[in-house]
């Protein structure tokens, strides 16, 4: 039988790999792209008509919270890749932070099981440093290397130990596992409740210094840098790391960084009415430090947007700020909040934005995924930017609502999306198998 | 001080961040009425008779909830007191889930005490009924702010122009952060001294003035307010030691010569004697603590009777003792 084939046609194919960004046709037979160009030939093709539209990579996030095994109230594979699919994103990578995490083979198996049987876009799990995260020993990096993971975090929690964070970059280094350091010095950090700066003074809150992101994302690049190893940053959030990266970049260090949507769209003006929807960790920071991430983002410094989709569950979120847990969820809100925060405003490019979601994501994995090469696995995420929609409680996959985009008046929203060719959201809404 | 002509339109009081010259005016000037009520041999007034006043504190405090209560019981209100160790809070609920119970049962007023801050803000905007902040977190504890603003216009007789100084611990204090917004929309000058560690930096951007010195700080003060030092900013690293402390910071006969001679003391309460105040200047002449105590009485009835959609004491003389000061 021959392959299925699909046409996109006359679309707005952005494709930062190969420097495209320009109205054409794609054709996918098959779980492969074909062809890219000016009117291919639609024979025995299912044409999707996709004028006016933007044909990107897959989306890819590195940073996703999928809270199974273990606290599958918040979300549950089935759940969360379905918030993923509907937010355009292909593949996801799944945070060791379950209970219990991901320090071992059984529960790594047990992940891609779960995505093997519910799962609508890929999961690429990863692994614990160190046993339990409690950042004391290091995890069996080998049997969970051998188990699938795709890269190493003991992301939620900090490992404070740099001798041990040092051995762990040096070991990963065998296994070509990149490790993901969420940076936070908890010393500097411990108490906090939104970022330092004059409007937790007002409020009267507990601050998260921004020295407490920077003074750990320092040490970690200088530990990347004497080792060799493979640096990615988590979530960064503040103007002083963006500056130790674009140095340590400059010096070769083997760093890539990534930073959330929320970070790029909001401030902690946001929490003027102690809202818990807008405490996450790292906190939102000031005016200055959203700029610098904007910048740092356009000129490469920041190579990735990951959204640290977070899920909590309301009853935990309704409570006052101080008792509320960090975390927000952004898998389905974060194309449409970067098109209407970044782009619409001239702030961002497309291929700027394609790079940022897919193309950087992939090089950051070594994954053969986030273009749109011919040959190249056939990942696509179809966005109508012209599509104006609110945020509600009801358009949500996710099974927690812990936005903090909720009201919000976005511009540009996920049409269509192909996973391997086969088609997993139509018109907006996922296709259930 | 001018008569003002703004009615008071706010259903709650929850800081006095944002408060204008005008509403702090309207408030002092009715707490003066109340004053007049308070030195009565009857000291009760009918003005919120039928209406429920729920005193909800979740943190322990005597001096500010027994004001309230005495505020309350003066204005004839019924009263509903509920505590920390009486509430199912400790059994899990959440402050929001008793919250909508207690308004569920109709009542007026709800004065809420909470050790976090934004809690009074977070209640007021789903609840009917009136919030009064009655001391969030490090946030704001405007009924405190606005009797220090009394009893500095009783003592001073203005308070425009006014030198302040706020000495101690201004990063953890609500009383801090209600004076600073109270005082400079009034016009005074305010100048906030304590160590870096106790001083969060970049206060300056509030219009205030920042000093390490307590002599500088002292200096051209016609007011020193002292705020009580919560003994455990020893164990988080912010001091060496409470001796240290009360050697540089603690107010003292001989330090209180660096002021003018009628610079007076003010301190929330209560006073680490020894600590921020020697006894012998928190008892001393220049010390107002006692009138900051009365005065709370007749602050809180004002502001009661002002969110509970009360009339403000109709003057127009800027009587000193008005006949009939309280219209109800």
């Amino acid at each position: 039988m021959a392959p299925t084939k699909l046409l996109l046609r006359g679309g707005r194919v952005v494709d930062p790999a190969n420097r495209v960004d320009t109205t054409a046709d794609l054709l996918i037979e098959g779980e492969r792209i074909a062809a890219v160009g000016d009117r291919l030939s639609a024979s025995g093709a299912e044409v999707v008509e996709a004028d006016g539209q933007i044909v990107f990579p897959g989306f890819i996030d590195l940073h996703v919270h999928l809270r199974s095994p273990g606290r599958e109230e918040k979300e549950t594979v089935a759940t969360g890749t379905r918030a993923a699919a509907k937010g355009g994103f292909t593949t996801i990578c799944a945070m060791a932070n379950t209970e219990p995490p991901a320090d071992n083979r059984p529960v790594v198996e047990f992940l891609l099981a779960e995505a093997r049987r519910s799962a609508v876009v890929n999961v690429l799990p990863i692994g614990a440093v160190t046993k339990g995260l409690a950042g004391e020993s290091l995890a069996d990096i080998g049997e969970l290397k051998a188990a699938g993971v795709v890269a190493l975090s003991d992301d939620g929690r900090s490992i404070m130990n740099a001798h041990l964070m040092r051995r762990a970059l040096e070991y990963a280094k065998m296994f070509e596992l990149p490790i993901i350091s969420h940076a936070e010095d908890t010393t500097l950090s411990a108490g906090g409740v939104m970022h330092e700066g004059l409007v937790s003074l007002k409020q009267g809150v507990q601050g998260i210094p921004s020295t407490s992101e920077a003074v750990m994302a320092g040490r970690d690049l200088l530990l990347a840098e004497a080792t060799g190893a493979r640096l990615h940053l988590a979530h960064v959030s503040a103007r002083e790391t963006v500056d130790l990266i674009r140095a340590a970049k400059g010096r070769g260090v083997a760093v890539t960084a990534e930073v959330t949507p929320h970070h790029l769209a909001l401030t902690d003006e946001s929490l003027h009415d102690y809202a818990p929807n807008y405490k996450m960790n790292p906190p939102l920071r000031s005016e200055g430090d959203r700029a610098a991430l904007r910048a740092a983002l356009r000129d490469g410094v920041l190579d990735t947007i990951a959204t640290d989709h977070a899920p909590h569950t309301q009853a935990e979120k309704d409570r006052d700020l101080e008792a509320a847990p960090f975390g927000v969820i952004g898998l389905e809100t974060a194309v449409a909040v970067l098109l209407t925060v970044l782009v619409k405003p001239g702030l961002l490019s497309l291929t700027q934005l394609a790079a940022a979601l897919s193309w950087q994501p992939a090089r950051a994995l070594g994954i053969p995924r986030g273009t749109l090469s011919p040959g190249a696995v056939a990942d696509v995420t179809v966005v109508d930017p012209g599509r104006a929609w609110q945020a509600t409680a009801e358009t949500f996959e996710s099974k927690s609502l812990n936005s903090p985009f909720i009201g919000w008046a976005l511009h540009g929203g996920v049409t269509e999306v192909f996973l391997g060719g086969r088609r997993i959201v139509h018109t907006g809404e996922v296709v259930t198998p | 001080m001018s008569m003002s002509a703004t009615p008071w339109t706010r259903k709650d009081l929850l800081g006095l961040e944002g408060l204008s010259a005008e509403e702090l005016t309207l408030v002092l000037e009715q707490a003066k009425a109340f004053k007049e009520v308070s030195l009565r041999p009857i000291k009760k007034v009918p003005a919120l008779r039928g209406r429920t006043v729920v005193l909800f504190f979740l943190e322990p405090s005597t001096r500010t909830r027994t004001s309230f209560e005495l505020a309350a019981k003066r204005l004839s209100a019924d009263i509903l007191n509920i505590q920390a160790a009486s509430t199912s809070l400790t059994k899990g609920e959440t402050i929001m889930d008793t919250v909508r119970n207690i308004e569920a049962m109709k009542v007026d007023i709800l004065v809420i005490r909470h050790s976090v801050s934004g809690v009074p803000l977070t209640v007021a905007k789903t609840a009917a009924a009136s919030v009064i902040n009655a001391g969030d977190g490090s946030h704001e504890h405007p009924t405190q702010g606005l009797v220090d603003l009394y009893t500095i216009l009783e003592k001073k007789g203005q308070i425009a122009g006014l030198n302040v100084a706020i000495v101690g611990d201004i990063s953890h204090s609500r009383v801090a952060r209600s004076n600073l917004w109270g005082l400079t929309t009034l016009g005074a000058r305010v100048t906030l001294c304590g160590p870096p560690t106790l001083v969060p930096p970049g206060i300056e951007r509030l219009g205030v003035t920042v000093t390490y010195s307590l002599k500088e700080a002292m200096r051209e003060a016609d007011v020193v307010m002292l705020l009580r030092l919560q003994l455990e900013r020893q164990q988080q690293h912010l001091l060496p030691s409470i001796r240290e402390y009360a050697a540089l910071f603690g107010v003292n006969r001989e330090k209180l010569a660096w002021g003018k001679p009628d610079m007076i003391v003010m301190h929330p309460g209560p006073v680490n004697r020894g600590v921020e105040l020697a006894p012998d200047v928190a008892d001393g002449p220049q010390s107002v603590i006692y009138d900051q105590v009365t005065n709370g009485v007749a602050v809180r009835m004002a502001v009661l009777y002002l969110v509970s959609g009360g009339r403000p004491a109709k003057t127009p003389k800027p009587a000193p003792h008005p006949e009939r000061p309280v219209t109800a």
